[in-house]
């Protein structure tokens, strides 16, 4: 619903109360900001020994600096990813199984997956399979996102018009090919947006790694403020700016693809032209589902499934 | 299994903890979530503004990050408190811009002839909210928001990493103390976590196949 149909297209009396409204909570924003900022000008957050250090190249590039903490932070994010897509895709077959034997155990261990933080999982990872730090954030976040994703692809399947399988299964493919290669790309379309936010989510999961040990970008950033903490000036809060900035900079710039995919998937495809040459918009099949996921903020419309689109083990 | 019947106690201030959390941020997060949603679909532009930079700036942030705030930084300034009320603080504002996106897409759930509707009868927005959407954005807001609070209770455990007892610091304790039963361990604290989140994702599900026949 947009916002213009909740309140009339404003008057003369309403504009310059709205304006004057906004200039007051500007105002007062502002005054509120400035206060902080003046706490932390007392606290020495503005002095220059406070980011002296952001100067100096090694903080930077050296073999435990912020760039290479930024590269194992994307590389977990990146092979976790690939992971759990091919997990989920995987996962979304067997629970769609012809034998219950299959589709059953499936249904619970991905309950049980998803019922658990991430960090569980991790801490599990690494203490019962040894795996070391950096792996069990991987496969961690692979099994937890692959669950998730295996989920929303389901979901994906079960919007399709009913017509879609049965008409698979009518020209002879067997019940696997039909899902492979009729319902799951559907599936995968349509839940696109979805699929790409939980990757988001992935991202800052890689966080937590943090909690077990590998040596992303947060355990980075923290050893590096004990290290020059103990040669003086506190640069906890400069790091923090940094790594605020770092990781908004990443997922806003994620966030701002998946809303262009969901415009892009929601977007009917066109057909080529008719026999008799009229041109004509072929409507897929699976327009329904997908006129169903239009319209809505993909980024918003994340807690709708349960366990995607949330952080920190969570969903 | 073993290793946890021996440590009930251990099991019960983790667990409590947990549920502590999870509850008060709740009570608080939840309000201010409402509150920012308010405020999104508001005519003033500057409240607009901020929910929106509110919401996406705390969605964005990972929530360790907002914890590594809390715990490491708010000390250096001089605001010395308590770790569970530094988790609280972290975890309420991270989890109020997930509520407020749960509010704000019920919201948008309501058919849009109900808003015409009512301000054809002249109702203005405060009335239009209140009496005729809110209270239709509630059935539909309600199944989404306990998905929040799952997801809430599954992130309580960051706060292991920043000196507070929370269930996943029983498993860590534990399997570090009884090695051999490290498996038992893990997965009894799973099953608890479950214990909490799977009664509320059934609720969920009862709640969506109540209501979303009548719409």
């Amino acid at each position: 619903m947009s916002g213009s149909v909740l309140f009339d297209a404003p008057g003369p009396n309403a504009i310059r109360r709205s304006r004057i409204l906004s200039i007051v909570f500007a105002i007062a924003t502002v005054v509120l900001l400035a206060l902080a900022a003046y706490q932390l000008w007392l606290g020495g957050a503005f002095y220059q020994d406070r980011w002296d250090i952001f100067g100096q190249p090694e903080v930077w590039f050296a073999a435990r600096g912020l760039m290479a903490g930024l590269g194992t932070t994307l590389s977990i994010a990146g092979i976790a990813a690939v992971g759990a897509i091919i997990l989920g895709v995987l996962f979304s077959i067997l629970r769609n199984a012809y034998s219950r034997w299959v589709r059953i155990p499936t249904t619970i261990v991905l309950e049980f997956f998803r019922g658990m933080p991430v960090l569980l999982m991790m801490l599990f990872i690494l203490i019962v399979f040894a795996s070391g730090s950096y792996w069990s954030v991987v496969w961690a976040l692979i099994v937890y996102n692959g669950a998730i994703i295996g989920e929303a692809l389901r979901a994906g399947m079960k919007s399709l018009p009913k017509g879609q399988r049965e008409s698979g299964l009518a020209i002879g493919l067997t019940p696997l090919r039909t899902t492979l290669e009729i319902e799951l790309p559907q599936a995968f379309r349509i839940m696109l947006p979805i699929i790409l936010a939980q990757l988001i989510v992935l991202l800052k999961d890689t966080s937590l790694g943090y909690i077990v040990g590998s040596p992303e970008i947060l355990r980075i950033g923290r050893q590096l403020v004990e290290f020059y903490d103990r040669q003086g000036g506190p640069y906890a809060l400069s790091m923090f700016f940094v790594l605020l900035a770092i990781y908004l900079a990443l997922n806003l710039s994620l966030s701002a693809i998946v809303r262009w995919a969901h415009k892009r998937v929601s977007r009917p495809r066109r057909g080529g032209p008719n026999i008799d040459g009229t041109k004509t918009e072929a409507i897929p099949l699976s327009t329904q589902a997908m006129r169903q996921q239009a319209g809505r903020d993909p980024m918003a419309d994340t807690t709708r499934y349960p366990g995607a689109g949330m952080d920190g083990g969570g969903g | 299994m073993q290793a946890i019947f021996e440590n009930l106690p251990l099991w019960w201030q983790g667990m409590g903890m947990t549920l502590l959390l999870t509850g008060v941020v709740t009570l608080i997060g939840l309000p201010i979530g409402i509150l920012l949603a308010g405020m999104r679909v508001s005519p003033v532009a500057a409240l607009r503004v901020v929910a929106a930079v509110w919401t996406e700036v705390a969605r964005n942030t990972p929530l360790t990050l907002v914890f590594f705030f809390t715990a490491f930084v708010l000390p250096k300034l001089g605001f010395i408190f308590d770790f569970t009320l530094g988790a609280i603080l972290a975890l309420t504002y991270y989890t109020s811009a997930f509520f407020a996106e749960a509010v704000r897409s019920g919201i948008n759930s309501v058919p849009l002839g109900q808003a015409e509707a009512s301000r054809s009868i002249g109702l203005g927005f405060g009335q239009t909210m209140g009496l005729v959407v809110l209270p239709q954005a509630f059935r539909s807001v309600l199944p989404p928001l306990i998905n929040v609070i799952i997801a809430l209770t599954k992130n309580t455990s960051v706060a292991m990493g920043f000196f507070v007892f929370v269930l996943t610091s029983v498993a860590q304790r534990l399997s570090n103390v009884y090695g051999d039963q490290a498996l038992q361990v893990f997965i009894g604290i799973a099953f608890s976590y479950l214990l909490i989140t799977v009664p509320l994702g059934q609720l969920v599900d009862h709640l969506e196949r109540k209501w979303s026949v009548q719409r």
